[in-house]
C-alpha cells in the first residue's frame, strides 16, 4: 500500500513554498499533490517517492505533518479509465473521501490517489475487480 | 431640571459633612461582615480614629481578588433573609464576584438611576426602551427600576434581536433608549437596510449610552445618526451598576453622586491618592449601602476628576470619560473579558499549541474578536475536517466562557510572534 503525506498550511503567500523547499532540500520527489482548504488554512496532500524521509524533514522543521495509508490505483490513460474505477467503488458501495490523479505515461498509464474509510477492504475489492494498486516502492521506481 | 434639587445642588461643605456622617455609618456597618471584621482586626484599625474624610487614606483598599477570596457571602453584613437581590459580574469559571442588595439598597440604586435619567431630560410620559442585557448584568434591571421609579413607560426589550428592537421603537413610539454604543452604530445600519431613517421614522430624542468606553466622536455619530441627545453613563457592578456617574446636559464629564459614593483617584502603581485633575484609577467607597458596603474598592478604571463647578448647578464633581484600565481587562460588546479567561480556556484544549494572539477589530461598526491559535504539530492527522472540528471546539469553548463568540483561526506552529513570559497578547485595533 502507498502512503500519503498531509501538511497543515495557512492560506498565506509563501506557505507552500516553504514545504516544497524543505522537500527539495531533502531530495524528496513529489509525484502528485493537492491542496484543499478554507479561507484561512488548508491541508496539502503529497504523494512522494520517499514518504518517511519527507515526514522526517517536515517534522524537523516543526511543520504539522502526518503520514498515512492511501490507495494509489493504476488506471489507463484513455477515455473511461477513471470511470472503470469509479464504477467499482459505486457498485461496491465504497465512498471516496478525497481523490486526485496524475499521469505517468501519456496515453498509457495514470494513477488515481484515493482516500477511503476502510482502506484494506477497498484494496481487496479493487484486486478482485482486476485493478492494481501501487506500493511506496513502486511509486519510488516510477 | 433636578430630580432632587436639595441633594444635587447641596453646598460642598454640607456635602462633605454628609459624606463623613455616612462614611462613619458605612464603616460600622462594614465591620459586621466577616471579611471586613477580619481585615480591620488584622490591621488593628479602630473605626473611632476615622474622624475626617482625609482619614480614609488609613483604610486598606478592597480589590476584586478580596471579593473572590470571600466569595460568596464574606462581605455581606446582614442575615440572608434581608437580602433580596444578587448581581454578578462576568466571569464564569469561579472568577465571578457577587454583589448583594437589601430592599433599601435597591431603592437607593433605583433612585440614583432615576436621578441620572432625569438629569439627561427623561420625564414621565417618555417611552423608554432598555436595549441591554437583563439578568446578572446590572445594566438591564438597574435601568428598569430607575426608569419605573422616574415614571417612564419602560420596554424591557433586552439585548439583541435587532429587527424586533426597531419594530418596538416604531410600534410604541419609543422616545428614549439605553444602548451600548457599538450596538447603536450597528443597529443604524439595519435601519438603512430596512429602508428606514431613525431621524424620520422614530420619535427618539434621547439615547443613554454606556457599559462600554467610547469616544466623543462616537457620541456625536450616534447623535447625528439617530437625531438624539446622547448621554454617557458610567457604572460598575460592585457599585450597584449604572447610576454611579452620568452626564448632565452640559455633556462635559459625568457627575458622580457624592452623597452615595466617596471617590478617590489613585496612582495604580504607588497607590497614592492623586489630587483632582490628575489621571489615575478610580477608587470607590459606598456611602449608602447596607447589605454589602465596600470600602476603597479599586475599580481599575482610569479617569480624571474635574473639580470645577459645572454650569448645570450641580455641586457633585465630575469624572472624565474612562481612559482605559489599570489591569488587562477589555470590553467587547459590553462584556468584560479578562485575558486570563481566554488563556485558561485555550490551554485546557490539548490540541492547542503554546502560542496564540487575540485581535480586537471594528468592522462596519461591529466589534469582533479574532483568536489566532497555533496548533500542536503532533495532533495533526492530515484531514481538513479534523481542523474544522478543532476550530469549532475552540470557538464553542471560548463562547461558553466569555459569552461572546470569537472568530477562531488556526495557524501554523511558531508562526505567531513569541509572547514574553506569561503575558497574553491582546492587540486592540478598535478606534474608540
Amino acid at each position: 500500500m502507498a502512503h500519503q503525506i498531509s501538511v497543515f498550511v495557512e492560506n498565506k503567500p509563501g506557505r507552500i513554498e516553504r514545504v516544497t523547499g524543505i522537500l527539495a532540500e531533502a531530495s524528496v520527489n513529489i509525484r502528485a499533490f493537492t491542496v484543499s482548504g478554507t479561507y484561512e488554512y488548508g491541508v496539502m496532500k503529497l504523494l512522494v517517492d520517499q514518504p518517511d524521509k519527507a515526514l522526517g524533514a517536515l517534522k524537523a522543521h516543526g511543520i504539522p505533518a502526518n503520514k498515512r495509508e492511501i490507495l494509489a490505483v493504476l488506471m489507463e490513460d484513455r477515455p473511461g479509465g477513471l470511470h472503470r474505477i469509479a464504477k467499482v467503488f459505486g457498485q461496491r458501495k465504497i465512498n471516496m473521501e478525497d481523490a486526485y490523479g496524475f499521469v505517468i505515461e501519456d496515453k498509457k498509464r495514470a494513477v488515481l490517489v484515493v482516500d477511503v474509510e476502510k482502506i484494506g477492504e477497498a484494496e481487496k475489492i479493487l484486486k478482485e475487480e482486476g485493478l492494481s494498486t501501487l506500493t511506496d516502492d513502486e511509486i519510488y521506481s516510477l | 431640571m433636578f430630580w432632587e434639587r436639595q441633594i444635587e445642588t447641596m453646598p460642598v461643605k454640607e456635602l462633605r459633612r454628609l459624606q463623613l456622617r455616612r462614611l462613619k455609618k458605612t464603616l460600622r456597618q462594614a465591620a459586621r461582615s466577616p471579611a471586613y471584621s477580619k481585615i480591620f482586626k488584622a490591621r488593628r484599625i479602630s473605626l473611632e480614629k476615622i474622624r475626617s474624610l482625609d482619614d480614609l487614606k488609613y483604610l486598606p483598599f478592597t480589590t476584586k481578588e478580596d471579593l473572590r477570596e470571600s466569595f460568596p457571602y464574606g462581605f455581606v453584613t446582614m442575615p440572608l433573609e434581608k437580602i433580596v437581590r444578587l448581581h454578578s459580574s462576568s466571569g464564569t469559571t469561579g472568577r465571578a464576584t457577587a454583589v448583594f442588595h437589601s430592599s433599601k439598597d435597591l431603592e437607593g440604586w433605583a433612585n440614583l438611576v432615576a436621578r441620572c435619567m432625569y438629569m439627561a431630560g427623561v420625564r414621565k410620559g417618555d417611552v423608554f426602551q432598555n436595549m441591554v442585557g437583563y439578568g446578572l448584568f446590572t445594566g438591564g434591571l438597574g435601568f428598569q427600576y430607575g426608569a419605573e421609579r422616574l415614571g417612564a413607560l419602560t420596554i424591557p426589550s433586552g439585548s439583541g434581536n435587532s429587527r424586533r428592537q426597531i419594530g418596538l421603537m416604531k410600534d410604541f413610539g419609543t422616545t428614549v433608549i439605553h444602548i451600548i454604543p457599538s450596538y447603536a452604530l450597528l443597529l443604524w445600519k439595519l435601519f438603512g437596510e430596512m429602508g428606514l431613517d431613525p431621524k424620520k421614522d422614530t420619535k427618539l430624542r434621547i439615547a443613554l449610552v454606556g457599559a462600554e468606553p467610547h469616544s466623543e466622536a462616537t457620541r456625536q455619530r450616534i447623535e447625528e445618526m439617530y437625531g438624539v441627545d446622547a448621554f454617557n453613563s458610567y457604572g460598575l457592578s460592585e457599585m450597584n451598576g449604572p447610576g454611579v456617574a452620568f452626564e448632565c446636559p452640559e455633556k462635559a464629564g459625568m457627575h458622580f453622586w457624592e452623597d452615595d459614593f466617596l471617590v478617590e483617584v489613585i496612582d495604580p502603581k504607588t497607590q497614592k491618592v492623586l489630587p483632582d485633575g490628575e489621571e489615575g484609577e478610580l477608587v470607590f467607597t459606598t456611602l449608602n449601602r447596607e447589605a454589602m458596603p465596600l470600602i476603597r474598592y479599586r475599580s481599575k478604571d482610569l479617569a480624571t476628576i474635574f473639580p470645577e463647578c459645572c454650569r448645570c448647578g450641580r455641586t457633585h464633581r465630575r469624572i472624565s470619560r474612562i481612559k482605559g484600565r489599570s489591569d488587562d481587562m477589555f470590553i467587547l460588546k459590553g462584556v468584560n473579558i479578562f485575558p486570563l479567561q481566554i488563556d485558561t480556556t485555550l490551554m485546557n484544549i490539548p490540541e492547542v499549541g503554546t502560542n496564540y494572539v487575540v485581535i480586537l477589530e471594528r468592522v462596519n461598526f461591529e466589534d469582533r474578536m479574532i483568536v489566532q491559535v497555533e496548533v500542536r504539530p503532533e495532533i495533526f492527522k492530515g484531514d481538513l475536517w479534523q481542523l474544522e472540528n478543532l476550530q469549532r471546539k475552540i470557538t464553542d469553548a471560548l463562547r461558553s466562557e466569555l459569552l461572546v463568540t470569537p472568530k477562531v483561526e488556526l495557524v501554523e506552529p511558531d508562526s505567531l510572534p513569541k509572547s514574553e513570559g506569561k503575558a497574553v497578547r491582546v492587540i486592540d485595533r478598535r478606534e474608540m
